[in-house]
């Protein structure tokens, strides 16, 4: 393997670990609730700007502007599911369809609005830093988000194992009716994981804010990748968002560089046909 | 003082009314008989090329006031095309509905298509202002003209443009990369490219050409591809975002090529790309169509623009401003010539137009039997101090280029 082939690799699986973190937002709120969230794009780069404004009015670094975006986000999340989506939960899947199509549809005409159609990058001191290993350029912020993406990855993992409203949800998504007798206050639960899953896409738009540029166009793009990232990986599967996101990034990184760049999205949706036709329930999903 | 009463009988106050009357109708009664052209703009306001299209409407804006001192009237109807050819074709529909006499735009070579194909039924010209594909001018639309070049045209000057850029700076380049986006303008440059660079007689080889997606993330692999290559120059064909991405990355995986040029394409002259890169953006050069900055009517679009458009730097701008003002120039005088604003009587005056004064480089303003412009010269323009500059042609200059580009290393 060539040096300048592993540094491909190195950056797809550092960019894969923040779209996997992206992704477990859905992957977490679909997988409880089964409800999905088509407004997921939308709602990241409203989380990419969050960071821009802090970044621009506070000089707030968006590595640490991640854990108020990310409460902020996770009571959005709540009160988001407490109005808007509780009544759809049981509903028809169409209507919530509409419903989370049309939220996604304000979102992004309102960011267009407020901030124009201009790209909004962060200037960060390190932005353009990279670290020199032997032949390998590996960019700082590209690290740095990847690290972070992890943290922020294992850190919902062990709420969800070992805290007693991390079980409850658990129990939520196992056996919903069971849960409901044992006395469980199932729609307190499900919009404290619609904020938690939320709170992953603010931690994610924060991360996302220092590799690319804020811009209302990157919604649909992002909402559709999300959902390639928890269908290969698997509806509802938290390890499957992650091993995803580095699928995702490692296999667009080559067939980028092996065969060209603008052919990158064919190969994801390539792998993402292969997966639905050998695996339909993903790589780490249970059969349904 | 005192008011006399005994004045005011009936038929003194109706008679005052009466006059009043006239004197508060007489602008409306001026206002119909200026015959103003009715022109639709339709530009991508919104949708992935709004911030260029905003750009152009901002030219759209401005111009009215600076076409009505040239003594040109002209009543503008804007409209967005939303980065989407189906809504290109069913807003030309409205407008030519609600009375719109002559269509200008639309930055977009695909929106500027189903436009075309609108115009030519109703049989209303369309006046392109930007929209390099050449299929617009080939497909033999009689209601068509286009002042801006084709692909193959920016390729073909822009490269002229590169070989006297190393004339000029005595640099030698042995290899080049030319990465274009895969869109609509960016295949068409390719084309472009490939059929002309072989004949060009450019001293250095095009080792490859990479196209990537515009709607990337990030172009590193790209730019690993590229300094795989490590070509001395970089040629590229990209919009604002894309270019940050691109020189974000090449700083980053420590690239420093002899110089980064794009041989007729936006993106490295945007306002959003200064802000984002800093010092960083310098040095890149465009070539390509440029406003004339001794040209008394750019004189008067950059005092205009500043005047309305303070918070926008009309050196950034007047690329798409300048083609903008141009095409409705182009309307304008047509209207002016014709006295009429029937579709084909309209037409036959925008074929026999000859315009010395108009805002962009280059000779007076003539169509061809297709339509086209044919005489529309690039120029280079590179960035310092964060303004594009003209450094060439020495004689509407007002710098000498500068290559190779100084290192990234202590520029920021």
């Amino acid at each position: 393997m060539t040096a300048i082939t592993l540094n491909v690799i190195v950056q797809g699986v550092l960019t894969g670990l923040v779209y996997g973190l992206m992704a477990l937002g859905l992957s977490v709120i679909f997988g409880v609730m089964r409800v999905v969230n088509f407004a997921h794009g939308e709602l990241t780069v409203v989380a990419m700007y969050a960071a821009f404004l802090l970044f621009e009015m506070l000089h707030l670094e968006p590595l640490i502007a991640l854990l108020p975006i990310a409460a902020a986000f996770f009571g959005i999340g709540y009160l988001l599911q407490r109005t808007l989506i509780s009544p759809f939960i049981g509903r028809a899947e169409h209507e919530q369809f509409i419903l989370l199509v049309g939220l996604a549809t304000v979102i992004v005409n309102g960011v267009l609005l407020i901030f124009g159609p201009d790209a909004r990058p962060i200037n960060l001191p390190y932005s353009f830093d990279s670290y020199a290993i032997g032949p390998l350029f590996i960019d700082k912020v590209r690290v740095l988000a990847a690290v972070a993406a992890l943290a922020v990855a294992a850190a919902l993992f062990l709420f969800f194992r070992y805290t007693r409203t991390g079980t409850a949800i658990r129990a939520c998504a196992d056996n919903l009716t069971g849960a409901a007798v044992v006395g469980l206050n199932v729609k307190q639960l499900y919009a404290v994981t619609f904020g938690l899953g939320l709170a992953c896409v603010g931690a994610a738009g924060s991360l996302m804010a220092t590799i690319a540029d804020a811009s209302p166009g990157l919604s649909q793009a992002y909402t559709l990748l999300a959902f390639t990232i928890v269908i290969i990986g698997g509806l509802g599967s938290m390890m499957g968002a992650l091993v995803g996101g580095i699928l995702i990034g490692v296999s667009e990184a080559l067939a980028g560089f092996y065969i060209q760049p603008s052919m990158k999205s064919m190969f994801s949706f390539a792998l993402l046909i292969i997966v639905l036709v050998l695996r339909p329930q993903g790589l780490m999903g249970r059969r349904l | 003082m005192s008011i006399d009463h005994r004045k005011f009988s009936r038929r003194s106050v109706l008679a005052g009314t009466a006059a009043g009357a006239v004197l508060l109708g007489a602008p409306a009664i001026v206002r119909a008989q200026a015959k103003a052209l009715k022109i639709a703009v339709l530009l991508p306001q919104s949708g992935y090329l709004a911030q260029a299209g905003q750009s152009c409407h901002r030219g759209a804006l401005v111009s009215p006031a600076v076409l009505s001192n040239f003594g040109f009237n002209v009543e503008l109807i804007h409209i967005d095309m939303e980065s989407n050819p189906d809504v290109a074709r069913t807003q030309t529909e409205r407008a030519i509905n609600e009375g719109a006499q002559c269509i200008v735009g639309a930055f977009d070579s695909a929106g500027t298509l189903a436009i075309a194909q609108v115009c030519e039924q109703r049989q209303v010209p369309l006046i392109v202002n930007i929209g390099a594909a050449p299929q617009l001018t080939e497909q033999g639309y009689k209601f068509l003209v286009r002042n801006f070049p084709t692909g193959g045209m920016l390729v073909k000057n822009g490269l002229t443009q590169i070989q006297h850029l190393i004339d000029a700076t005595k640099i030698a380049p042995k290899t080049a990369v030319f990465l274009h986006a895969n869109d609509n303008f960016g295949l068409a440059q390719r084309k472009g490219m490939d059929a002309i660079f072989p004949t060009a007689g450019l001293p250095f080889k095009l080792v490859e050409s990479i196209a990537y997606d515009p709607k990337a993330q990030d172009l590193s692999v790209e730019v690993t591809k590229i300094r795989g290559l490590n070509p001395d120059l970089v040629l590229v064909v990209t919009r604002a975002a894309d270019a940050i991405k691109l020189i974000r990355d090449i700083v980053r995986q420590k690239f420093q090529p002899m110089g980064i040029i794009s041989p007729g394409a936006p993106g490295l002259y945007d306002e959003e790309f200064y802000k984002a890169l800093g010092p960083l953006a310098d040095y890149h050069i465009d070539a390509i169509p440029w406003a004339n900055p001794k040209s008394k009517v750019t004189q008067a679009l950059e005092a205009e623009f500043k005047k309305q458009q303070p918070k926008f730097r009309f050196a950034n701008e007047c690329f798409n401003v300048g083609f903008t003002f141009d095409a409705l120039l182009v309307a304008a005088d047509a209207f002016k010539r014709a006295g009429t604003a029937t579709g084909p009587e309209l037409m036959k005056a925008l074929m026999a137009t000859d315009l010395a004064d108009h805002a962009m480089i280059g000779p007076p303003i003539k169509f061809d039997a297709k339509g086209q412009n044919v005489n529309i010269p690039s120029s280079c323009v590179q960035n310092r101090g964060q303004t594009p500059t003209v450094v060439l042609p020495a004689d509407v200059a007002t710098m000498t280029p500068v290559l190779p580009m100084p290192p990234w290393q202590g520029r920021t």
